[in-house]
């Protein structure tokens, strides 16, 4: 892993009114990282990952993004990052191609390069005989690879995944992960969120978030060995233990 | 530019890939055209009319007091020129003339025997019809009078022009109404609906992190349905000059023109629409309740906004769909051109404006 810093974060903050839905966040991502951003429901970690995607504006602290300013540069940030929202983020009514055409085409890219990309992608993930079929007719565990892919077709530095595995099966799952794994190795920056204790184990470095502020940053193995616990699961249960704020 | 051209032909394949929107969008048009040929009528009270009184005798001056006594009808002014009653129509809101002719009260004592004339504006044809005829009975009961009083067979013949649509077709009346309610409907509809879709299937957050600026992704929204209603509007133009027989007597370029504001109105409302609202139904029901239902009631095309009660009339200036109505009757059917319409094409102008900086302002970038 180099050491350069792709996200940097300086005490960002995100009130609602009088509810400070993320604290004084802070903390460092490394390029090609996959850095695991968990938390109970309702933590703040959607409200955190949204302010770094310039979804939402800060209502205070400092954000570096892929080298760009979170208050002055959010365009050049977008041009430099891929997300994946929680729910299923692609047109179910237009085919896997017409999906890559698209996405390909609002990120500027050319039409040559859609085609070839688009035709590795699809190679790739088995999908030559659905090419032509509508989205929604896919599995979802194909849908949430497909929209992984999409995601990064634009070779963006940094890819913000918001729970992206959520009601999909375990071997769907997995493989899921190999994709994420493979972005990594090309030194794509993976910043997920998730629930599954298991995926969590997957990651490079995990940060714990409990009512708005992060309660833990390291490698689950630290994380394991500083709480005395055998799996991510105590983890998580010995810090969300202690939330103030009900689930929402 | 390439990011448009992906962006269109996405939108064109979300309206192309949904056969019941699209039956709905190219059969409506199709369908009011032929439905509505059954308009309303209703009594009317206080319409204006003009009198040109060539005889200025005894007889007239007795029949005009009757006609302003009566409810329905409000003397506007008399004039004395030819070509101030073709002025009087086009310029203000006049409904009827009525001209006695010289020697109309001496043709009536020695020849027993006169006549009155009475000008219709029939651009509206059922109040056309039913002024004439308010207009007739009122001098018939003169007539009787008179022939009680003197015993005497005289009889006033009443004879009447209908300006403007001289056979009465109810088309004229109906034509420019489906026209203002196809095109709001089309923009408002799908504009809000197409805009919150995406906010509800979790779209829009992947557009607005994308580089593609959030007002362009409003633009290129709109423009598939701005073209969309351009040619529903060429289709019903189309239907009803060679199915209905009603000519455009204006200036075609003049009356595009005049639709493209009204679409853009409308393009800014459904916008504000997908801005207040966040899931399909909504949207769906705001548009319905808020722009369809006023267009069908307070444009004038179903019912005749001079029967409604005083604060209807005044709601119904609000309603873009009436003024662009007006507009529209002028120019197809009364084939005015920018000089006699200028004022309502303000009004709508004005309109357009202020629902576009409203929704700009209201639109969010970001998602919060």
């Amino acid at each position: 892993m180099e050491n350069e810093v792709v996200i940097k974060t300086e005490n960002l903050t995100k009130a609602f009114g009088d509810f400070i839905a993320a604290n004084a966040i802070t903390f460092d991502v490394y390029k090609g990282e996959i850095f695991g951003f968990l938390g109970a429901n309702g933590a703040g970690k959607t409200t955190a990952m949204r302010m770094l995607c310039g979804l939402s504006t800060p209502t205070s602290g400092k954000a570096n993004i892929a080298g760009f300013d979170i208050w002055t540069q959010t365009e050049e940030i977008k041009k430099h990052i891929g997300y994946m929202s929680q729910k299923f983020s692609l047109y179910e009514d237009l085919t896997v191609r017409e999906n890559i055409r698209f996405f390909g085409g609002i990120y500027g890219l050319k039409g040559k390069e859609i085609r070839q990309k688009g035709d590795a992608i699809i190679k790739k993930l088995g999908l030559e005989n659905e090419a032509k079929k509508l989205v929604k007719s896919l599995p979802l565990g194909w849908k949430q690879k497909l929209a992984f892919s999409i995601a990064i077709f634009h070779e963006p530095k940094i890819v913000f995944l918001d729970e992206p595995t959520g009601g999909v099966d375990p071997v769907t799952r997995r493989q899921f992960w190999d994709l994420i794994y493979e972005a990594s190795e090309r030194g794509i920056t993976v910043f997920v969120t998730t629930h599954y204790m298991d995926e969590a184990e997957y990651c490079n470095r995990i940060s714990m978030m409990v009512d708005g502020v992060i309660k833990a940053l390291d490698s689950p193995k630290k994380l394991k060995e500083n709480y005395g616990v055998e799996t991510m699961d105590e983890v998580f249960y010995e810090l969300a233990r202690g939330a103030q704020r009900k689930a929402d | 530019m390439k990011q448009f051209i992906a962006f269109f032909t996405k939108e064109f394949l979300h309206v192309f890939r949904d056969r019941k929107t699209l039956l709905l969008l190219f059969g409506l048009p199709v369908v009011q055209i032929v439905l509505f040929g059954f308009a309303l009528s209703n009594e009317i009270k206080n319409s204006k009319i003009v009198i040109f009184d060539y005889a200025k005798d005894a007889t007239s001056r007795k029949i005009i007091e009757k006609l302003e006594v009566s409810k329905s009808f409000e003397i506007e002014k008399n004039i004395t020129r030819v070509e101030d009653i073709d002025k009087s129509f086009r310029a203000e809101n006049i409904k009827l003339a009525i001209v006695f002719p010289a020697n109309f009260g001496e043709d009536l004592v020695h020849l027993k025997n006169a006549s009155v004339q009475i000008i219709a504006d029939a651009s509206d044809p059922n109040t056309a019809n039913t002024l004439t005829s308010y207009a007739t009975n009122v001098i018939m009961s003169y007539q009787k009078e008179m022939m009680q009083t003197r015993n005497i067979p005289y009889s006033i013949n009443t004879e009447m022009r209908m300006l403007y649509n001289p056979e009465l077709k109810g088309t004229t009346n109906f034509v420019p109404g489906v026209m203002a309610l196809v095109m709001l409907l089309i923009c408002v509809l799908m504009t809000s609906v197409s805009i919150v879709r995406e906010k509800e299937n979790g779209t829009m957050e992947v557009l607005l992190v994308s580089p593609f600026n959030p007002f362009l992704v409003v633009i290129s929204k709109a423009i598939p349905y701005l073209i969309l209603s351009l040619f529903n509007l060429i289709v019903i133009l189309v239907l009803s000059v060679y199915l209905l027989d009603m000519p455009i007597n204006g200036n075609i370029f003049l009356l595009f023109a005049e639709s493209a504001l009204l679409i853009l109105a409308a393009l800014s409302l459904g916008l504000l629409i997908s801005t207040l609202t966040n899931s399909q139904q909504e949207a769906m029901l705001f548009s319905l309740m808020g722009m369809l239902l006023p267009t069908m009631m307070l444009t004038g095309f179903m019912f005749p906004l001079e029967n409604m009660p005083v604060p209807l009339q005044v709601i119904s200036n609000i309603v873009p769909s009436k003024w662009y109505y007006i507009i529209v009757k002028s120019i197809m059917i009364k084939g005015l051109g920018f000089s006699a319409i200028w004022k309502e094409t303000l009004i709508l102008a004005g309109m357009t404006a202020l629902l576009l900086t409203i929704s700009i302002r209201k639109f969010n970038i970001r998602l919060e």
